[in-house]
């Protein structure tokens, strides 16, 4: 059953175009991937080469709702999970990226317009865990 | 010239993220949620970001070097292994509990939001976490 109350085909799919055009401007000006756990780990490395450049595009995402809030409001995110499900969340989303070797940007986003075998073998994986994950915490009884 | 260019490539794909709503963590979770009221946003979001992205690696393919003149670094692993497997399975159950993967955490992270800042810190103690297991297999490695 859709959800209609809170499906936006439109905004999703202009946001889409956004992200996309990002990616494209990133692979043309620079020859990368913008895969965000990608840029993000490689700053952990011990080599430190090329940090300019990751802290910059992190810097960009971080600035975004600020640059955004010149035009408009930033939309209110609901954060259903208590605090420590949050840290488990993101402790599983930090080790599991980096042995997975991408996220939702590097594999789903990027991958798939490479069409990457690798990327869709790792996306469909992903998702199919969070589709579990989801049942499992909303539909199965304490 | 690089620091700017990638600055405003992240600062366009946060708003991006932002205008496709999927900073909003109840709307990943709404997209994973099959069995209940499903909100199919995210498909969408894709298909827009797939579309220009494709356009995008099609037309570096052309280049000799990139923009900057540098040669192109893409991904060129084949090999569909339990890391990559694994790996993508552990993502998920962490972005099926919060609905949060890393490119909206940092932004929600930069719009204020404390459980971003907490998920954001604890996902870069995940990504060291890994980083000393890996040096350690390396380390092992070289010794045996």
């Amino acid at each position: 059953m859709i959800d209609w109350a809170h499906f936006t085909p439109w905004s999703s799919f202009a946001g889409g175009l956004l992200i996309g055009a990002a990616v494209a401007a990133f692979v043309v000006i620079h020859g990368r991937v913008a895969g965000i756990s990608g840029i993000l780990g490689g700053l952990l490395r011990p080599a430190g080469r090329d940090i300019g450049w990751r802290i910059a595009f992190i810097g960009g995402l971080l600035s975004a709702p600020v640059f955004y809030g010149l035009f408009s409001r930033f939309p209110l995110a609901t954060i259903e999970a208590g605090f420590p499900l949050i840290v488990l969340a993101g402790v599983l989303v930090g080790i599991g990226t980096r042995y997975g070797s991408g996220c939702t940007s590097g594999h789903g986003v990027c991958g798939i317009s490479r069409l990457s075998p690798r990327s869709l073998a790792a996306t469909a994986t992903f998702m199919a865990a969070g589709l579990v994950t989801v049942f499992v915490v909303r539909h199965l009884p304490a | 010239m690089a620091i700017l260019t990638s600055f405003l490539t992240g600062l366009l794909f946060g708003v991006g993220l932002i205008i496709s709503g999927m900073t909003d963590p109840s709307k990943i979770i709404g997209f994973l949620d099959l069995a209940g009221a499903w909100d199919p946003s995210l498909a969408f979001v894709m298909g827009g970001a797939v579309l220009l992205g494709a356009a995008g690696f099609r037309l570096a393919e052309r280049q000799p070097t990139s923009v900057l003149g540098g040669l192109r670094q893409l991904p060129d692993t084949k090999s569909i292994g339990a890391r990559l497997i694994l790996g993508s399975a552990t993502f998920g159950v962490g972005w099926g509990l919060a609905g949060f993967c890393p490119g909206p955490a940092l932004v929600a992270f930069g719009a204020g939001y404390d459980k971003a800042v907490v998920f954001v810190i604890a996902m870069l103690a995940g990504m060291v976490a890994y980083e000393f297991t890996e040096r350690r297999r390396m380390a092992r490695a070289t010794d045996g």
